[in-house]
């Protein structure tokens, strides 16, 4: 009886625990309620994949009202791969948020901050469960006006300029995604994306189709900061709190990828988007700039932060990339790359959590001999590094090494070159970061008051970074899923 | 098709326009604001006007009438609306809490004082 219900509770748990958090007052109990909603919704998530596995694709109809009036939630192989990493990255990163949270926002603040927190995670989890076009918008915008609140409640003043400019640039996006819904739905409609993709084909040569293409594609890819649209994106992370960084990085992009995804493969499908739109290239010559000028970028950063939010940028480059090629292959290795580089992304910024909670900063300077004083922490460092590299037996080499196999598999061999320079700058701006915590001494002496982290900030730190070498070795969970669902993207059965 | 008969799509590219060069152009937090707002308010009115079904009157049910205009945009941009309040709230909270940590809403004067640092 329950399990039919999986879908709606995956949305209502995070949503009915937000006021929660807000009525507890106190930042302790709060923590632990969005700690057990968090893990609530893990354990939906779980359950949903493992139906979606046997059954193939769920539908779910709010209210009862039949699907193409009524809004459906659709949980295939796809989102439910989505939303197993984000529900699985939150509960690691509120596990650690509980300390971190405590140094780094005010006491009086902290059940808001919480309760922001579910918010977000309810708007990233309706985002990706939604078959209903303008429900997406609206999730959307629940989504983003949380994080622009989380982002601005990091200590440092720049953190308000860098939510408001992200506020902007959001909104913006946000509204393109409204006008391309809007134009959609004046030519069909309808507004269930099932729905769209059987009436689409009749009106295909319109222009208002055309337009609400570009509508889509460029206000989605504002919110998952493709280049050139990414200037939201290294400030709102470098001044945002370590957990809300950690969070947002692991989830917020991935989830944008997914609904670019969703439009372009479900909604347009292939042939329109890719053969009678000259989309694929656009968007291969985007991620190949991506990769190659953030990457660059990322090694001038004074701050690790945003030196590791310019690579996250670049490793966005890399999953466009994959679309771009509108293959199996190639998407399998973009959904590789999603769930690879959360757990990279989540692990690394996490050690970096650690080390502004002993340090109170990260900028590159601080970090002089830090390698002796926090082992722990700067080995997690190292392992995510490696991984966000692309060293064999690593998760991140898998994902390199399935995009490159993909292109080569349709003659597409600069992405071979892109990919390796990418991981050759990668190599430099880590080793930065390495070189200054091994081989310089600390320059002041009361610095050897610098310890390790506690254990409840290390422990979901290695976990992470634990996930990336698991997924580095045992490839079934992460490399099967991503191919299935890859197989019906391409409108493949399973 | 004459140019101008479909005239409600050239009032709400003019107001789409008006707005994102005021948050483009605009140095001064609040207007961005403001213009941001004009942006999404033309977006409505694009939602609004395509409801409209020629020789259609108000949707409610009676005798003798069977051409009715289109209700659901009208429904879909209430919850827009409800949106774009939000949003104008946050950004004017925020620009609030900017005036107080930097004592301007002028972005160059914030940009001075961030290098300065």
């Amino acid at each position: 009886m329950i399990l039919s219900q999986l879908p709606a509770l995956q949305v209502t748990l995070p949503l009915i625990a937000a006021p929660l958090c807000l009525l507890v007052r106190s930042g302790r109990a709060a923590w632990g309620i969005a700690l057990f909603a968090s893990a609530a919704s893990f354990a939906v998530a779980v359950l949903l994949l493992s139906r979606v596995l046997d059954q193939g694709t769920l539908s779910y109809e709010f209210g009862g009202w039949a699907a193409p009036w009524g809004i459906e939630y659709r949980v295939d192989i796809v989102n439910v791969f989505v939303l197993f990493v984000v529900t699985a990255i939150t509960t690691v990163v509120l596990f650690f948020a509980n300390d971190s949270v405590r140094k780094e926002v005010d006491a009086s603040r902290q059940s808001l901050f919480y309760t922001v927190w579910l918010l977000c995670l309810t708007g990233l989890v309706g985002l990706v469960m939604t078959g209903d076009a303008f429900n997406l918008f609206v999730f959307l915008e629940i989504s983003s006006l949380s994080s622009y609140v989380l982002i601005a409640f990091g200590k440092d003043r720049r953190a308000l300029t860098a939510s408001y400019q992200y506020l902007v640039m959001g909104t913006i996006g946000a509204t393109f995604v409204l006008i391309g819904v809007g134009l959609l739905y004046m030519m069909t409609g309808t507004l269930n994306m099932a729905d769209l993709a059987d009436r689409l084909p009749a009106v295909m040569a319109t222009r208002t189709v055309r337009a609400a293409l570009a509508f889509l594609v460029v206000g989605i890819s504002l919110k998952l900061a493709l280049f050139p649209l990414h200037l939201w994106l290294p400030n709102a992370y470098a001044f945002a709190p370590s957990a809300v960084t950690a969070f947002l990085a692991a989830t917020a992009t991935k989830v944008a990828f997914y609904v670019l995804l969703r439009f372009l493969f479900t909604v347009f499908g292939v042939t329109f988007a890719f053969e009678a739109m000259p989309l694929g290239i656009i968007l291969a010559v985007l991620g190949a700039a991506a990769i190659l000028s953030t990457s660059v970028v990322a090694i001038f950063q004074d701050d690790i932060k945003r030196m590791l939010a310019y690579s996250s940028v670049a490793q966005i480059g890399y999953m466009v990339l994959g679309l771009s090629m509108a293959s199996v292959a190639g998407l399998t290795a973009s959904i590789l790359h999603l769930f690879n580089h959360a757990l990279m992304k989540g692990g690394l910024f996490l050690a970096l959590g650690c080390m502004a909670y002993r340090l109170g900063s990260v900028r590159l300077g601080g970090l002089a001999g830090v390698g002796y004083r926090m082992p722990w922490t700067m080995g997690a460092f190292l392992v995510g590094g490696l991984s966000l590299i692309g060293i064999p037996l690593t998760a991140g080499f898998l994902s390199k090494w399935y995009l490159v196999q993909a292109a080569l598999g349709q003659g597409w061999w600069p992405v071979l070159v892109v990919v390796i320079v990418g991981s050759l700058l990668a190599v430099v701006y880590v080793w930065r970061v390495v070189e200054m915590a091994y081989l310089r001494r600390p320059i002041d002496s009361d610095a050897s008051a610098v310890r390790e982290a506690p254990l409840s900030l290390l422990l979901p730190t290695w976990f992470l970074i634990g996930a990336n070498l698991y997924f580095g070795i045992d490839t079934r969970l992460s490399v099967g899923i991503a191919g299935k669902a890859a197989a019906v993207l391409m409108g493949q059965s399973q | 098709m004459n140019v101008f008969g479909l005239y409600n799509y050239w009032i709400v590219i003019f107001l789409m326009m008006t707005g994102f060069y005021v948050v483009i152009s605009s140095g001064n937090l609040v207007k961005k604001i403001v213009g941001l707002s004009l942006f999404q308010a033309s977006v409505f009115i694009l939602y609004i006007s395509l409801g409209k079904i020629t020789g259609g009157t108000v949707p409610i049910l009676r005798e003798g009438i069977t051409l009715y205009s289109n209700p659901l945009p009208h429904v879909l941009i209430l919850t827009a609306i409800v949106v774009g309040v939000s949003t104008t709230a946050l950004g004017l909270a925020l620009v609030v809490r900017i005036k107080e940590a930097y004592d301007t809403v002028e972005e160059d004067e914030i940009h001075q004082q961030d290098e300065s640092l």
